[in-house]
């Protein structure tokens, strides 16, 4: 067995793992409200695999996977806003016909760019491309001019700034702070019953192994392995004749797409959308999810994912004062304890026994995140006190 | 409306600018120092404000309750506490945080991330989650009006004054002393400054700590304007690094410079539309001319 066909099966077989695990296991294990519940997790699941992508392999952090998060979502509440507030339903209002939020902000009519998602196809296009478009714009306008690291972050964090300020302000055309609530069907489906949280569970998470499978199909691309490159020489890649701002902007509409869908599936499952889902400290937790899990690993994402939100649920709950200091340790210890997260602790401590114990056949595990050193961007973000001496 | 209404709308609009610009200055000017000087990115900023804001509150319950003959005077002295105790903890945080990750600034990110968690619950556990607001001595309230229907709010000129000592402190330290030399040296080049015989990893510890400081007697100026709560320094984290980042990071004119900018815009975009568009459109320009000139408003001339 060659050394490229073994890790192939090794990261189907953990993959298979995690689908057993959430096909399977899950439903079996948990009510129909814990599954709704995990069913919300999993939809950040999307967010944290995108900024294994994003951070892990393009070694470019976003703080702003909260607004694509956040657009993917309103783009479906848009939808199933309009749904609910048919003329009937809405008889008691003023304006009868428009999302109730807008009759008591004194609106009469409906704004012009709410009337396209009215059709789902194109509530549905534009759960994808409005994130992505957003980020086309941002990501073209940084990366071609060789915006990154540090100053990329915080310019990420002033658009969730932006955009939390702007839906909060525009009360009557977003809602503003309580968000879009009470939405009920989707296409005359009701989703609030049961058997519609179960199957939106299942769809939630057929997606995100799909998901999983695409974008470990790029890593183990030409394309994945540039990534690669870039993050830790982004030099010589542009030197031997790459765009490299035009690979950073694909893996940044990738992780902004990734979101989006992540964003839209929430709402459908939890049945609201707020700013308080999208703002700056939602956005860097978001990325806690895929530093939890490993940075480097789309499966450990997930993982990542589901514990970190299970624990702020439990802990925020039965220990609320314990948790923030529970969520700064995380935060402290990933970076300096653990960079590699969950999927470095599996890498370093129980594979190589399950190795040994397996046979002796089995060649020295070839696994690309395994061998590639946790701190990313060392050379790439280095700020303007920290001269590279070395270079 | 006669020609002195108009003429004193105008004062009081210009100054409403300009207490705006000396908030947005002073939040900035600490972190001018670690993320424009050092490179770091101190997401605890806010949380070291906060210090500040909370040591003026204990200092105000304490001297109302044991000398109350002192609660004219207490002010300027809990400024000085402030100071110590962000200095203080500032000391701790980078021997026990910071100093391991200077070489990955995206790391040092989510670490002070967790730091300013830490904090804000850790206040939170002392202080309560309500807001709180010191006594003030009675020359902070009022106002003062030099003319007929012109009111200059005192608490806004005491602000401005913090930020012009603290302002014309930091760049004669800078500029003037041996620590300032030393820092400049650091940054311009890490290896020759440790040839010359800087003891480099002290200026960072120092500058750190200095840092943090300048942030405490920030939190502790803003109680005269608003209440303090266990997570008022979030509010300030985004604005403060945009302060610094549209400046141009290692120019500490800049920063002057870009939070007069902002104020004015802020302030003038707030005189025609609400205020919260009024942000954003303040934001997005600011967004959008980083767009163009990443750099800043004054680039430094530090070779890459």
């Amino acid at each position: 067995m060659t050394p490229t066909t073994w890790f192939k099966r090794h990261g189907l077989a953990s993959w298979l793992l995690l689908a057993c695990l959430l096909l399977v296991v899950f439903p079996l294990l948990f009510d129909n409200f814990r599954l709704n519940l995990v069913g919300k997790y999993l939809s950040y699941g999307f967010v944290a695999i995108g900024l294994v992508m994003l951070w892990g392999y393009g070694g470019v952090l976003s703080l702003g996977q909260g607004v694509f998060f956040g657009l993917g979502g309103y783009c479906m509440a848009m939808f199933l806003k309009l749904e609910a507030s048919d003329p009937i339903t809405t008889k008691i209002q003023s304006t009868p016909g428009i999302p109730d939020f807008m009759d008591w902000n004194q609106l009469t009519a409906l704004p012009a760019w709410w009337v396209p998602f009215e059709y789902l196809p194109f509530a549905l296009l534009a759960v994808v491309l409005v994130p992505v478009i957003l980020a086309f714009v941002i990501g073209y306008a940084m990366f071609k001019r060789r915006v990154g690291g540090v100053y990329f972050a915080i310019i990420t964090q002033a658009v969730t700034l932006i955009l939390t300020v702007l839906i909060i302000g525009q009360q009557g055309y977003t809602g503003g702070v309580n968000g879009i609530t009470d939405l009920k069907t989707l296409n005359g489906w009701d989703i609030r019953t049961d058997s519609a949280k179960v199957i939106l569970y299942f769809v939630n998470a057929g997606l995100l192994l799909a998901a999983i499978l695409v974008c470990g199909w790029i890593q183990r691309s030409k394309l994945g392995t540039l990534l690669l490159a870039m993050r830790d020489k982004e030099d010589r890649v542009r030197f031997s004749g790459y765009d490299v701002s035009m690979f950073k902007v694909f893996v940044f509409c990738l992780s902004a797409m990734l979101a989006g869908i992540g964003g839209a599936l929430f709402t459908l499952q939890v049945g609201f959308m707020s700013p308080s889902l999208v703002g700056i400290v939602p956005s860097i937790e978001m990325v806690i999810f895929a530093a939890v899990g490993g940075r480097m690993s789309l499966i450990g994402a997930v993982y990542g994912a589901l514990l970190v939100n299970a624990g702020k649920t439990y802990f925020s709950e039965s220990f609320p004062e314990l948790w923030l200091f529970l969520m700064a340790a995380l935060f402290i210890g990933v970076v300096m304890a653990f960079p590699n997260g969950l999927a470095g602790l599996y890498e370093t401590y129980v594979k190589p026994r399950i190795g040994r114990r397996k046979s002796a056949t089995a060649a020295a595990p070839v696994d690309a995140p395994a061998q590639h050193p946790a701190p990313a961007a060392l050379d790439d973000a280095l700020p303007p006190g920290l001269t590279r001496e070395e270079c | 409306m006669s020609m002195t209404d108009i003429f004193n709308i105008a004062m009081m609009q210009g100054f409403a600018g300009l207490s705006l610009f000396s908030v947005l200055l002073l939040m900035g000017l600490g972190l001018a120092i670690i993320f424009g000087q050092m490179g770091v990115i101190n997401m605890a900023h806010g949380e070291f404000m906060t210090i500040g804001a909370y040591t003026i509150y204990l200092a105000s319950t304490l001297a109302e309750r044991y000398i109350p003959s002192f609660m004219e005077e207490y002010f300027p002295f809990a400024i000085l506490l402030a100071f110590v105790f962000a200095f203080i903890v500032g000391w701790i945080a980078e021997w026990a945080l910071i100093r391991h990750l200077y070489k990955r600034p995206l790391d040092t990110l989510l670490a002070t991330w967790g730091l300013s968690l830490a904090m804000q619950q850790t206040f939170r556990s002392l202080f309560g989650a309500r807001e709180v607001s010191p006594t003030l001595p009675e020359w902070l309230l009022g106002s003062w009006s030099p003319a007929e229907g012109l009111d200059i709010p005192s608490n806004g000129l005491f602000v401005m004054m913090v930020t012009l000592l603290v302002t014309g402190f930091v760049l004669l330290a800078l500029y003037r002393s041996s620590w300032g030399l030393k820092v400049r040296a650091t940054v311009a080049n890490r290896a020759m400054a440790n040839a010359v015989g800087i003891n480099t990893k002290r200026t960072d510890r120092l500058t750190f700590a200095i840092g943090c400081g300048i942030a405490g007697i920030a939190g502790a100026a803003f109680t005269t304007i608003g209440s303090t709560g266990p997570t008022s320094g979030s509010l300030y984290i985004v604005d403060a690094f945009l302060v610094v980042t549209f400046g141009g990071a290692a120019s500490l004119l800049g920063t002057v410079a870009s939070a007069f900018g902002i104020a004015q815009t802020q302030s003038i975009a707030e005189f025609f539309i609400s205020g919260s568009m009024a942000k954003v459109l303040t934001l997005l320009l600011i967004v959008i001319i980083l767009m163009i000139r990443p750099q800043g408003l004054f680039a430094s001339k530090i070779r890459r």
